[in-house]
């Protein structure tokens, strides 16, 4: 047995769920948009990374040396919560307005909506570059790293068990919001058939509007726990875990939310076991690997494509 | 005026206009800085690269987001079969790996093609950009092969009848203007065959063209090995110029940057990506003092976002593929789901 697949596992195990959380809370962005408009949202992976930069910004004007104790870090990431949410929220609501809705008022082909998407990325990506400069920035410290469970001998830590939680509780009550209330419905109707959904008075526009919403709404959430775990932000730091999330997407079934929380635990479970055995300079390659092995046998995803 | 317009639609007074075109661009070293023929020399390269992503892009309308890796497959066949690198199995000189490369690009292009071109639009745009970050971080994984992310330096330059092209770009020049127009005129023959009607049918009805009994995932594969291979010279050329590869110019910018220079230039359009290529490499080099980099790449992203909202064929649009992106004619399974209800 190679040590990667005794000793060290269960540490591996937690730290691939708590990647795996982040990934989820995106990969719910990319489920949603596709469910309404069958379309991959290229940008959201800038969405993302405006969360991750929001909260960088609200906790560096909280207080710029970082918490100085565990209950103030804690006060911070939850009053930076709103607002990194909101900033992805609106941010993936302008790129619809921009890059998306002329071309669906056109009935332009999904070429284009692709090639828009990418310029929209490009977009946003270097103009955080241009703001905040080419080089990583530490994120302001919040909680550190301190064991709060021990499950058989295995140490879980606090930020780990934050991310999972998180994931877990947003994706419920996403749940209960589709399935529960009106717009809730509406979405559903127009995710089955926006055609007949318009008939019966559900407003296409604003669907497709709320959709993007929500989804930015989760980025903006994974972007402050990412950078709460990652410990630092960039201009470009949405691409990888933007194109993993796609992947955990496409794992449980795009267009399921059930299904993105699961592929994206599944991935990142997947990610970090094969770190240990490979070594880390492959761990972005696994990701890859496994995205093309899915598409290729079984593109509905490992669970099914379902709503 | 119409006498100007109708001159440059006949056939001959195109091909008046097209060797005028080349003879000026062809005379553009002899005035221009060594640091011009520089640049000059760069946007034949890209031009050579974008020439070949628009036979996947603007011909059969897929969308690549990983051509780079084409670039990169020319680049070190260059380094490692001229026995650049630690594997020292072969010496070849720049001639001998030129078809090397091509062979080797097109093949990865087979390679590639076979599993993903059987998927939809949008999930081959990612797989593709996914494949094209697997080639980077493999060649800089792969130490005993390509020396990592250190690269592989002193790639020898091309001698031709005893004359070395040495480093000044110049004779660079020549060799990529004349490997493009070579696949320029290859390209548009084989746009004009039944393979580019094939092509055409495949990107505005994929079923339709199934239907009528052309084999699909072939014309693709076909697409996607062409494309490849105009890549595959672009880095076995670049690799000789600059003497050096190393996994770093293989980042998926590199990728977008191109796209970028079909979408401006018009996608499918022949002339379209050569005028792409030269306006987003040489505009940029001409403003390099007044703009930083990052608003340079920030202007990309909006030329892609405005071009597809305002001008979707691009600049110098071939009829057809403006008329598919206006939504003309293009059948409603290819649209997105929505379009038809708010209609």
């Amino acid at each position: 047995m190679p040590d990667c697949l005794t000793g060290e596992l269960p540490f591996r195990l937690v730290g691939g769920l708590s990647t795996g959380g982040v990934y989820a809370l995106i990969a719910i962005g990319y489920t949603l948009v596709y469910g309404v408009l069958q379309l991959i949202n290229f940008a959201h992976s800038e969405v993302f990374m405006s969360g991750v930069l929001a909260g960088a910004v609200v906790i560096g004007a909280l207080a710029p040396d970082g918490a100085t104790s565990q209950a103030q870090g804690a006060m911070f990431l939850v009053a930076a919560l709103i607002p990194a949410m909101l900033a992805s929220g609106t941010l993936a609501v302008v790129v619809e307005r921009v890059a998306y809705r002329p071309l669906r008022r056109r009935g332009a082909p999904r070429l284009a909506y692709l090639i828009s998407a990418i310029g929209m990325s490009l977009f946003l990506s270097y103009a955080v570059q241009v703001w905040r400069g080419v080089n990583p920035e530490a994120y302001p410290t919040t909680l550190r790293a301190q064991a709060v469970l021990q499950i058989g001998g295995v140490r879980v830590f606090n930020k780990d068990l934050i991310i999972i939680v998180a994931a877990i509780a947003m994706v419920v009550a996403l749940e209960a919001f589709i399935r529960r209330t009106r717009t809730g419905r509406a979405l559903r109707a127009t995710a089955q058939d926006p055609e007949a959904a318009a008939l019966m008075g559900v407003n296409i526009d604003r669907i497709i509007t709320v959709t993007f919403f929500i989804g930015g709404l989760l980025a903006g959430a994974a972007g402050l726990l990412f950078g709460m775990a990652f410990g630092r932000t960039q201009w470009n730091i949405g691409f990888l875990p933007g194109i993993k999330a796609f992947t955990a997407a496409v794992l449980g079934g795009i267009g399921s939310i059930r299904g993105a929380l699961a592929g994206g635990l599944f991935l990142g479970l997947m990610e970090n076991v094969s770190a240990g055995c490979f070594g880390t300079q492959w761990r972005d390659v696994v990701a890859f690997v496994l995205l093309v092995v899915v598409l290729m046998v079984r593109p509905t995803g490992i669970f099914g494509e379902g709503t | 005026m119409t006498g100007t317009r109708s001159f440059i639609e006949s056939v001959s007074g195109r091909r008046v206009l097209v060797v005028a075109a080349i003879v000026i661009v062809a005379l553009l070293p002899l005035v221009t800085d060594a640091y011009q023929q520089d640049v000059l020399t760069q946007a034949a390269s890209f031009a050579l690269f974008a020439v070949g992503l628009n036979v996947v892009v603007g011909l059969a309308g897929l969308l690549d987001l990983g051509y780079v890796a084409f670039w990169a497959i020319g680049a070190y066949t260059m380094a490692i079969f001229s026995g650049s690198g630690p594997l020292q199995f072969a010496h070849l000189n720049v001639w001998a790996i030129l078809p090397l490369g091509i062979v080797l690009a097109m093949l990865t292009g087979v390679v590639l093609g076979i599993p993903v071109l059987r998927l939809r639009g949008d999930y081959l745009a990612i797989v593709t950009l996914g494949f094209g970050e697997i080639i980077r971080i493999t060649a800089s994984n792969l130490d005993g092969i390509t020396r990592g992310a250190r690269g592989i330096p002193s790639i020898p330059h091309p001698q031709i009848a005893g004359f070395d092209f040495g480093n000044s770009p110049t004779p660079y020049f020549y060799l990529t203007l004349a490997m493009l127009i070579i696949a320029v005129f290859l390209i548009n023959n084989l746009n004009r065959s039944r393979v580019g009607r094939a092509w055409v049918a495949i990107r505005e009805d994929e079923t339709a063209a199934e239907a009528m009994g052309i084999n699909t995932f072939q014309m693709k594969l076909w697409a996607f090995a062409f494309g490849a291979s105009t890549a595959g010279i672009a880095g076995v050329i670049n690799a000789s110029r600059t003497s050096f590869v190393s996994p770093n110019s293989f980042q998926i910018i590199v990728s977008i940057l191109v796209l970028c220079m079909v979408v401006l230039g018009g996608m499918g359009s022949m002339v379209g990506p050569i005028v792409g290529a030269a306006a987003i490499v040489i505009i940029p080099e001409a403003l390099r003092d007044f703009v930083p980099a990052g608003v340079r790449f920030m202007a990309f992203g909006g030329i892609l976002v405005v071009m597809m909202v305002f001008r979707p064929g691009g600049l110098l649009p071939s009829r057809r593929v403006a008329a598919e992106q206006r939504g003309i004619g293009v059948a409603g399974e290819e649209k997105t789901g929505v379009e038809g209800a708010d209609a």
